[in-house]
């Protein structure tokens, strides 16, 4: 009989709740996918293997259409987001002191994770509205500069991690050998900072993709975007087709956060 | 052996950047994201106060005139008939709802999240990554596609109901769905991560010295997890309860899909001001009575954070 | 001194450099001026906090002074920035890049220059051959051993062929054998490429094998500057000498001052001749310290210190004796140890100390 080592850092009924926990996160998700593929239009039976929900939701126009704008507003408000967060993580790093102001702008830059997103939802419609009154506009930008707004904090997190694992002597090397800072930021902390602009702008746009109370707030007629649009589904009989919508979306989600996985993962 | 050809020595005389520039320099870098900041989320909430001493307009908006109604009716309310004032029971009890549920939420959460950061904490290190990675999934996930997965499991035509009957264990479903059971569980899930990942972040710069420290002089398991596991975490107890208690307390998603009409919560009351009922100044009072709440928690959070190491166990 | 040398001499006049302001004001560098010639291996020692990184950093370009010169070749750098200073520094944490191979770091600074592609090749493979690195050319940093990256950080530096080579502490990372191949190759560099080079260190040993001249910093101060024999056999201060090697310090009085020596009486009677620091003339019947090395002393069947042995460290090449002196004073003193360990005092015995001649020092402090 082998007795057993003694544990230091195992503590009894741990591993068997953590278990609990890791079915409890991943049963719903997967009851939701099995399901995306069953033939019958019910939960109730299970009538075999199916891709006609996936048929239905690709040829469904209302679904193509707010998926493409779902896109679209993640894309320029990443892409946005992680220029506007870029800039400042370079600002509140690589140096050895803070500057003047610097608690105030971490304090702005992290508001938005910190404020209910229903109090910024309300607020932005009521701001919006005065906009849309005065100039007449009723595009897409009001999305857009909400959706960059939120997703600067989540931009700026990975981005000014990866700035400050880097060594600070990296640009004074770069300066005693002759770089100009122009050149220093070319040639050392540019290509030294691209994983963590990649990884800040995947964590952006699934940020974007996700924002569902703010954009149900301030989008203008006929701008739902998917998960405004799932949404609104909800309250109405359910086919397994939110089940096929929700999959590909989760499969987009799942990609991304495996491509901001990888590269955080990478070290300087 | 001159080397002035290779280094430039003398070439000019640009002097380096002095302290003062490289602050002005820092500044104009972060300005673009303060002005997005300021105009996209920070700001408006100052509008937001304006309009909740304003009148509401009579199809939604405002009227410019100073009225201190909203805020009264976040309160109180006026009788229609015999105009006598009494306490707003109907907000009131919406006000004592959310907050009841984001605390149980918080308490799930962490009874949940405690062993799994922990286990996660305790696998090798090469493998803990990926354990965290699964964490950080759900959470990357759309918020309404994971509410509907919860709901999913729960409703009468759901995997549970449609397990029990097939089993033979009930006849006719159990109605979970539109339950404030329903929004507990869907928020417990929602937010579960936000637990998790802080007390890991807390767990791993443990020192399992400790540990061995403690059991060398005669503590049990139970009073290691006691007295020197959890005042260690205790930070990172606090930062996933603050995370887990500020979404939840102005959760608005879960509660509109699990809870149905009449279980509401506050994200729901303030939406119902702005849609159905026309009344965005009680609206705006009511997001910001949410905010003050959000921010009494975050003060808590930062004085609970902020004392001095040797205060904590007083 | 005429600031006319039309050589690579760094010439440091009077720089001092305060950081913070008001009554957080510290001042890291005190009036510290220095003549380093070409071709020197110069070091700075001290332990940390002494200001030598510091004035390192200011010849580098990183620290701007609050005050002084710093003269290369006769003209003031100090108003440039570091990029057009034709100093290259060796850094602590070898800042190589780590995105670049070995190659492209050590080819850098000659892009950065602007030099042709032919050019720099040549330079570089030039450079990997002097450093003994060439099979690693196309490595990146993360893929090879730290004697290997502190190796490419010397090539990276001297590549562009620098007036002045700035070492900060780059021998500090690495294991004691490592350490001792790099001394050997560090001072081989430095003959081979006739750069001056500034080393700083707070590791004495490594000071005393590789320098030219060292200058001992404390608290700001260079406190003194000479060659690493005239430091440990004559150091001028107290502080020099408890800080390189192990040290007695006696107390005497002072018979008679010439000079550079002087004559002084021990309490228990006995005369001996020792060094003056320059620029100490003590007068008759002062008190002075001396600093006795305590494997100058000997011990004897009569000297001028007397005492009982407390102590005897067995240390395999020499044996170290905690000699408790008549005036209550601790003396340590190292024997070398023969094969015939025979008749060596033990524990409780009494023993006499003789102090040969040129073995005691007067210091200030």
């Amino acid at each position: 009989m082998g007795k057993r080592n003694f544990s230091v850092a195992s503590l009894p009924g741990f591993a068997t709740i953590a278990m609990i926990t890791f079915v409890f996160l991943y049963l719903p998700i997967l009851t939701l996918v099995i399901y995306s593929f069953n033939e019958a239009p019910s939960m109730a039976r299970w009538e075999g293997f199916s891709l006609r929900w996936y048929e239905a939701a690709l040829n469904n126009t209302q679904v193509q259409d707010v998926s493409i704008r779902s896109l679209v507003i993640a894309f320029w408000a990443a892409s946005l987001a992680s220029i506007l967060a870029t800039m400042a993580a370079l600002a509140t790093t690589r140096s050895e002191r803070r500057f003047p102001g610097q608690t105030m702008v971490y304090a702005l830059i992290n508001q938005p994770l910190m404020v209910p997103e229903i109090v910024t939802g309300v607020a932005l419609l009521i701001f919006f509205a005065m906009i849309k009154v005065s100039t007449g506009y009723q595009g897409l930008g009001y999305l857009i500069a909400a959706h960059t707004a939120f997703c600067i904090p989540f931009a700026y997190l990975p981005i000014r991690a990866r700035l400050e694992t880097m060594d600070l002597t990296l640009e004074r090397a770069a300066a005693d050998l002759y770089a100009t800072p122009m050149q220093a930021f070319r040639h050392v902390t540019l290509p030294l900072l691209v994983p963590g602009v990649i990884a800040g702008f995947m964590l952006a746009f699934v940020t974007s993709l996700d924002t569902v109370v703010i954009t149900e707030f301030i989008k203008s007629a006929g701008q739902d975007t998917l998960p405004t649009y799932m949404l609104g589904q909800l309250r109405r009989v359910i086919t397994p087709e939110m089940n096929a919508i929700s999959t590909l979306f989760l499969l987009l989600s799942l990609i991304a956060v495996t491509v901001f996985f990888l590269l955080s993962r990478k070290k300087t | 052996m001159s080397a002035v050809e290779l280094a430039p020595h003398g070439a000019e005389t640009d002097k380096p950047k002095t302290r003062r520039g490289d602050i002005a320099w820092r500044w104009w870098l972060v300005a673009p994201a303060l002005v997005v900041l300021i105009l996209a989320a920070s700001g408006p909430l100052l509008i937001v106060l304006v309009y909740s001493f304003l009148e509401p307009g009579n199809f939604g908006g405002v009227i410019w005139n100073f009225s201190t109604d909203g805020w009264f009716q976040v309160f109180f309310s006026r009788d229609i008939f015999d105009d006598t004032v009494g306490p707003a029971t109907a907000h009131l009890d919406i006000f004592r709802r959310s907050i009841t549920l984001a605390l149980y939420t918080t308490v799930i959460t962490a009874v949940l999240g405690f062993p799994t950061a922990w286990f996660i904490a305790t696998r090798a290190p090469d493998v803990r990554p990926i354990w965290l990675f699964l964490v950080t999934i759900p959470f990357w996930t759309n918020l309404v596609i994971r509410t509907f997965a919860i709901q999913e499991v729960i409703r009468n035509e759901g995997l549970i109901n449609t397990v029990l009957r097939s089993l033979g264990l009930i006849s006719a479903p159990i109605q979970m769905l539109y339950t404030d059971f329903a929004i507990l569980l869907g928020m417990a899930y929602v937010f579960l991560p936000l637990m998790v990942l802080p007390l890991y972040a807390s767990m791993e710069k443990l020192d399992f010295k400790l540990l061995e420290a403690g059991y060398d002089l005669y503590a049990s398991r139970l009073r290691v997890l006691w007295h020197i596991v959890l005042p260690l975490v205790k930070p990172g107890f606090i930062a996933g309860s603050i995370l887990v208690f500020i979404p939840a307390i102005g959760a608005y998603v879960t509660p509109r899909i699990l809870g149905g009409g009449r279980n509401l919560m506050l994200g729901n009351l303030i939406e119902l001001q702005f849609g159905q009922g026309r009344n965005w100044p009680l609206g705006s009072a009511l997001a910001l009575t949410l905010l003050v709440i959000v921010v009494v928690a975050l003060l808590f959070y930062i004085r609970s954070t902020s004392q001095p190491e040797g205060q904590r166990h007083g | 001194m005429p600031p006319s040398t039309t050589r690579s001499d760094i010439e440091v006049v009077n720089l001092s450099k305060i950081f913070g302001s008001g009554e957080d004001a510290v001042r890291a560098l005190d009036d510290v001026s220095l003549t380093i010639p070409e071709n020197e291996f110069f070091t700075l020692l001290g332990p940390s906090g002494c200001g030598k990184t510091t004035l390192l950093r200011m010849i580098a370009g990183f620290e701007q002074p609050t005050s002084g010169k710093i003269n290369l070749g006769g003209s003031d750098i100090a108003d440039l920035p570091p990029n057009k200073r034709p100093v290259n520094t060796v850094f602590q944490s070898y800042a190589l890049f780590p995105h670049m191979t070995v190659a492209q770091n050590i080819g850098f600074a000659l892009k950065m220059l602007g030099k042709p592609k032919t050019e720099i090749d040549e330079t570089v493979s030039r450079m990997l051959k002097l450093v003994k690195m060439e099979p690693m050319a196309n490595r990146k940093p993360a893929q090879i051993s730290g004697g290997q990256q502190q190796r490419v950080a010397l090539a990276r530096a001297l590549a562009p062929r620098p007036r002045v080579l700035l070492l900060d502490e780059p021998l500090s990372a690495l294991d004691l054998k490592l350490r001792k191949e790099m001394q050997v190759e560090l001072k081989r560099l430095q003959a081979e490429t006739g750069i001056t080079f500034i080393f700083v260190t707070h590791d004495q040993e490594e000071a005393l094998t590789m320098s030219d001249r060292i200058a001992v910093m404390s608290t700001g101060k260079v406190l003194q500057v000479g060659p690493p024999r005239e430091i440990y056999n004559h150091p001028a201060e107290r502080f020099v000498a408890d800080f390189i090697g192990d040290t007695n310090f006696i107390s005497a009085q002072v018979d008679r001052a010439n000079g550079r020596s002087a004559t002084v009486r021990l309490p228990s009677g006995a005369a001996l001749d020792a060094g003056l620091p320059e620029g100490l003339s003590p007068r008759e019947g002062e008190n002075v310290t001396l600093v006795v090395r305590p494997e100058h002393a000997k011990l004897a069947a009569d000297g001028a210190l007397k005492g009982t042995v407390e102590n005897a460290v067995y240390f395999g090449t020499d044996t170290h004796f905690h000699i408790r002196l008549d005036t209550g004073d601790l003396f340590i003193l190292r024997s070398q140890n023969s094969a015939m360990p025979a008749g060596l005092p033990e524990m409780g015995d009494p023993v006499a100390i003789a102090i040969p001649q040129g073995a005691v020092q007067v210091v200030r402090g």
